[in-house]
């Protein structure tokens, strides 16, 4: 399903960085929307006997999650696709009210050999509507960065409290190729 | 609009919180938060002014990380019906300690009094019991709040919803602290938890 992978150091074990990461930073909740891009990360979380894999009706129920979660003192982070940004928004806003750390991981669609134009719209926006809404943005373009970007965004997000979304770029994940 | 013999908000609250023990307690946007501001402040009061559509989820993250904690939303039924979809996440996730009442008065109360889809066509309930949560109560009579408020602190057999019929009175707003960060770092430290 993803193929194209272009990238030559595109290595196939980069969720399994991610996931080494957020075991690391003591991540219990991991809501989710599902998404092909996020598929393996996800099996290593519903597979962990530490993390708990939550699967959403909309991305926005996430983000109230991790408020409530923080509060009972556990530690989570939001799995989506840049189209399900578009449904947080004003949920958004309760991370500078509450002042909890919010981290969240992004597969990107629309920016990189896209084949539906669908997707084109929410993609091209995706960075800014996190930073109209307060929320940094980082983002890994390859394999070979995704864990030094993983580890900023977790150090950043619990322990500056700095709201932090992960774009995991297109051209890392590989452009969504539609076979007849 | 308003109905004989529904219950009195104010009153259905207090029976919900008149022994709440170690209960944490989340409003939803609007009246539902005053009411439980009414009810007396509390440290582990969790007042929403914002975010509509999310006190279940706040509720359901917050059942998951402390799982031997009653956590009881009481929210109205614009929000609940914002959030809807969360019904089924709960049921999902079946967070035995988490326990959802929503006041409803078939109304948009703070806006204006606009009918809600419940006054007309929403069965709550049976939208909860469809979702997936098999203890979904319709409630009409102070003494069955009382049994749901009691059911609350055991918290191995949830998650429960009830939606309880509320007249559409407007009462005096009393009003919690609008202060977010105050409101969780307060709930986080009667936890135990540190500040960061």
């Amino acid at each position: 399903m993803h193929a194209r992978t272009d990238a030559a150091d595109t290595a196939l074990n980069w969720p399994d960085d991610i996931f080494a990461t957020l075991q690391r930073f003591d991540v219990r909740q991991v809501p989710y929307v599902p998404d092909a891009g996020h598929s393996r990360l996800i099996q290593r979380v519903l597979g962990s006997s530490t993390m708990r894999g939550i699967p959403l009706t909309t991305e926005e129920e996430g983000v109230a999650l991790l408020a409530g979660a923080w509060t009972g003192g556990q530690r989570g982070v939001l799995l989506m696709q840049s189209s399900g940004v578009g449904n947080c928004i004003n949920m958004l806003s309760l991370i500078p009210i509450l002042r909890f750390p919010f981290l969240t991981l992004v597969t990107m669609r629309g920016e990189w050999g896209e084949f539906n134009p669908w997707q084109v719209p929410m993609g091209s926006t995706t960075q800014g509507v996190f930073e109209l809404s307060g929320v940094k943005v980082l983002r890994a373009s390859n394999a070979a960065e995704v864990p030094a970007v993983l580890e900023a965004a977790a150090a950043q997000a619990y322990n500056a409290l700095t709201p932090t979304a992960v774009l995991l770029s297109q051209r890392l994940i590989g452009a969504k190729v539609f076979t007849k | 609009m308003s109905k004989a013999n529904l219950l009195d908000r104010r009153q259905v609250v207090s029976a919900l919180l008149a022994n709440r023990k170690d209960v944490v307690a989340i409003g939803g946007l609007g009246a539902s938060t005053n009411d439980i501001t009414a009810a007396g402040d509390h440290a582990r009061n969790f007042y929403l002014w914002g975010g509509m559509g999310g006190a279940a989820m706040i509720g359901l993250g917050l059942a998951l990380a402390q799982p031997k904690l009653p956590v009881l939303v009481i929210t109205g039924d614009g929000e609940m019906l914002m959030g809807m979809g969360s019904l089924a996440t709960i049921a999902l996730q079946k967070p035995s300690n988490l326990s959802i009442a929503v006041l409803d008065n078939e109304a948009y109360g703070e806006t204006g009094g606009q009918a809600s889809h419940t006054s007309a066509a929403a069965d709550l309930v049976g939208i909860a019991k469809a979702c997936g949560i098999a203890d979904a109560r319709a409630i009409s009579t102070l003494a069955e709040v009382e049994a749901f408020a009691k059911a609350v602190h055991d918290v191995s057999a949830g998650p429960r919803f009830a939606n309880v019929k509320i007249d559409s009175a407007s009462v005096e707003r009393i009003l919690s602290t609008r202060d977010g960060t105050y409101i969780v770092n307060r709930i986080r430290g009667d936890l135990g938890f540190q500040p960061i």
